[in-house]
């Protein structure tokens, strides 16, 4: 039997550290694989680090409430019968892994890139190597919307993060901004990258995007995920629309991202930094009024997929947070009789970050099977 | 998204709105740079740079080179202003301000207020503050308190190069005289900056750092000394919140009090001279509005009230620096009843 570290992780593009915010088992407990461990804050938004597999957290490290750097040890997995002295080594000859220092070029291509769609260009990240899996952000998101999702589907996967046209770094023609020119956008993009056949994964109005490609060539799509999404039903929240399209301030952006999440406290000010700096780009809030008065004109949903979500012999699965306060969870529960839909626990509606294990674990089975 | 400095942020800024916008244009003292040397004109493109290449794209026509004389410069763009462009003049050492103040005092700021809400005054005055360079008392000054002092105003001081860009293209599509102040140490300083336009309003801090045990409100170059202070204390335990407020006029008041409610203590730190000052505005806006909430009197960490100093050595004594705001907020948070 072994020792080995638990470590601080990287989640997203620009994490550098976490801070230690709740150790959810104590030490010398045992815990299996999957088991959530302990809580961390990025500057972005809180996550649970869980088990890779089983083993018992023989010395924690890293106290509550401290900011260590990605790779630094947190915790000492080791079997309980493993001698004090051999746990005191292995903290002391532990060296925290210096951040790789890329030349500029390397980091900026192992960033975000670009894809012409006839003129206007959208940006993606692209994460890992196998069958591809395309991942659709909702409204007004970009791609770290699956900053936790990614890393995670990555192990085994070709996974695309790409932002709609609109949102992110993609370009603010967004044409007319409804679903048909959303779902043209991926084609075109999709044909550019020379994706033809993959898995789906779609959250909110890019769940309604992404079961349109579905339903456009149904033998393209291998599996289709569909959290919280857009499409299943006519009711949204007009508050969070109207508010995230006119907030220009810390304040107000602060106020309607609250509502995404089932705990408040989880958004961060980088987050609503992130929000607002997409926001100011020239054109940004017009293509957002587009996009919003196409798809949820006075707090109501435009588009109708239900029939045709039904129709697909492609394998579906619906995620929902129970606690949704933009989409109700109750247009799950709608298609509860016809396909698998799976409610997460206290969670809003970014179930996918919220409880990012578990829904990761959702789509990895899901994409597997 | 690439790493610029300020002195490419300004650049795109002003190049990205010239396309945009016909009426823009550009004027001051060797904006274009480099007329009458072997390189001819744009060689130089400003002292610091900033508007090279500008001439070739926009021509004489919108890059206008003028005579050393501040109050022509000034009023020529109030007016240019007042009569429908929407010119970037530059006064280049924020120190000159003396020469041509009637301009933008008595005229620019008081045309809209004296016309009743009819005229409009789309003037950018973009203008160099800051010591570090010994440079002396007469090009050294950070005098934007002054125009803070004046209704009709608005003073731009940007900290990094993602604000600069925003605040400079808000400054141009804005309706009223702007004071644009750069820090002449700070042109080289790099962050990420999209390529893109955009605009960042006015009037609204940005958050540099978040902690509960001291707000520390500091500008432009102090920052990143309130930034390196707030470093070393966050190993002592201490947590510094800092603002930056970016614009002094308007002034975000609300994030300033929001954070002295929670904390309970205030440093501000201004390179200026302490009198009469942004340091004095600010303590007195949190020692009238949140009174309740302060656990220990308010410090200023400024420069003193004299001169700016030549010698090197003076000159370093004379800025703030990062232990002296250690000191600063180490008392204030030490302090008991």
């Amino acid at each position: 039997m072994s020792i080995t570290a638990i470590t601080m992780p990287k989640w997203g593009l620009t994490m550098t550290e976490g801070k230690v915010v709740q150790w959810l088992k104590p030490q010398g407990a045992s815990f299996t694989n999957g088991e959530e461990l302990l809580e961390i804050e990025t500057t972005k938004i809180t996550n649970v680090l869980e088990a890779d597999a089983n083993g018992t957290l023989a010395r924690i490290v890293a106290p509550e409430g401290t900011t260590l750097p990605i790779g630094a040890l947190l915790a000492v997995v080791a079997p309980e019968t493993t001698p004090a002295a051999e746990i005191d080594a292995f903290v002391a000859d532990f060296v925290v892994p210096e951040p790789a220092e890329e030349p500029p070029a390397e980091a900026e291509a192992a960033g975000p890139r670009t894809v012409d769609i006839g003129g206007r260009t959208l940006r993606y990240l692209e994460r890992g190597s196998g069958v591809p899996v395309l991942l659709l952000h909702g409204f007004g998101a970009d791609l770290n919307s699956w900053m936790f999702t990614q890393p995670a589907l990555a192990e085994g996967c070709r996974t695309i993060a790409l932002e709609l046209p609109g949102h992110g770094g993609s370009t603010k023609d967004v044409g007319a901004g409804n679903l048909n020119a959303l779902a043209d956008a991926v084609e075109a993009a999709l044909a550019g990258l020379g994706i033809e056949q993959m898995h789906l994964v779609g959250h909110s109005m890019g769940g309604a995007v992404a079961a349109a490609v579905a339903i456009r060539k149904p033998e393209r799509a291998a599996t289709l995920t569909l959290i919280a999404s857009a499409g299943l039903g006519p009711e949204i929240n007009a508050t969070f629309i109207e508010g995230f399209v006119r907030a220009s301030r810390r304040k107000d952006a602060e106020a309607v991202l609250r509502l995404l999440v089932r705990d408040p406290g989880l958004v961060s000010r980088t987050m609503v930094e992130d929000v607002l700096r997409n926001k100011r780009i020239d054109g940004a809030t017009q293509a957002l009024e587009t996009v919003a008065h196409a798809w949820f004109p006075g707090g109501q949903q435009t588009v109708d997929l239900v029939a045709a979500v039904d129709a697909l012999t492609t394998p579906v699965q619906v995620i929902w947070g129970r606690d949704d306060r933009i989409i109700p969870m109750t247009h799950a529960s709608a298609l509860a009789t016809r396909l698998p839909v799976i409610i997460v626990e206290q969670a809003g509606h970014l179930p996918h970050m919220e409880k990012a294990g578990a829904v990761n674990d959702l789509i990895r089975r899901f994409v597997k099977a | 998204m690439a790493q610029k400095t300020i002195r490419q942020a300004l650049h795109e800024a002003l190049a990205q709105e010239m396309r945009r916008d016909p009426r823009v244009v550009i004027m001051g003292e060797d904006v274009s740079g480099g007329a009458g040397t072997p390189g001819g004109r744009d060689a130089a493109g400003g002292v610091l740079g900033v508007t090279k290449g500008l001439i070739a794209e926009f021509g004489e026509e919108r890059v206008i080179d003028t005579p050393i004389t501040e109050s022509a410069i000034m009023g020529a763009a109030a007016g240019a202003a007042a009569t429908g462009l929407r010119p970037v003049a530059e006064l280049m050492f924020s120190d000159f301000l003396g020469v041509c103040f009637d301009q933008i005092y008595n005229q620019a700021a008081k045309f809209r207020y004296m016309f009743g809400g009819k005229a409009r005054t789309p003037l950018v005055i973009r203008t160099m503050i800051g010591a570090g360079r010994s440079a002396a008392a007469q090009h050294s000054q950070s005098p934007y308190g002054i125009f803070t002092s004046v209704p009709g105003l608005k003073v731009v001081v940007p900290s990094n190069a993602y604000d600069a860009k925003g605040l400079l293209i808000q400054a141009i599509r804005d309706d009223d005289p702007v004071i644009f102040c750069e820090h002449k140490l700070m042109y080289d300083l790099k962050t990420k900056v999209p390529d893109e336009a955009y605009t960042i309003p006015f009037g609204e801090a940005s958050i540099v750092r978040d902690g509960d045990d001291v707000t520390i409100v500091a500008l432009a170059r102090m920052v990143h000394y309130a930034s390196e202070a707030a470093e070393k204390l966050a190993r002592e335990g201490i947590d510094c919140e800092i603002i930056d407020p970016r614009t002094t006029s308007p002034l975000d008041q609300d994030t300033i009090l929001d954070s002295v409610a929670r904390t309970g203590r205030l440093v501000v730190v201004d390179e200026a001279t302490p009198r009469c000052s942004m340091a004095a505005d600010i303590a007195a806006l949190v020692a009238e509005n949140a009174f309740a909430a302060l656990k220990a009197p308010i410090r200023r960490v400024t420069a003193p009230h004299t001169p700016v100093p030549f010698a090197p050595v003076l000159e370093k004594l004379y800025i703030p620096n990062a232990d002296r705001i250690s000191a600063a907020v180490r008392d204030v948070h030490g302090y008991a009843r």
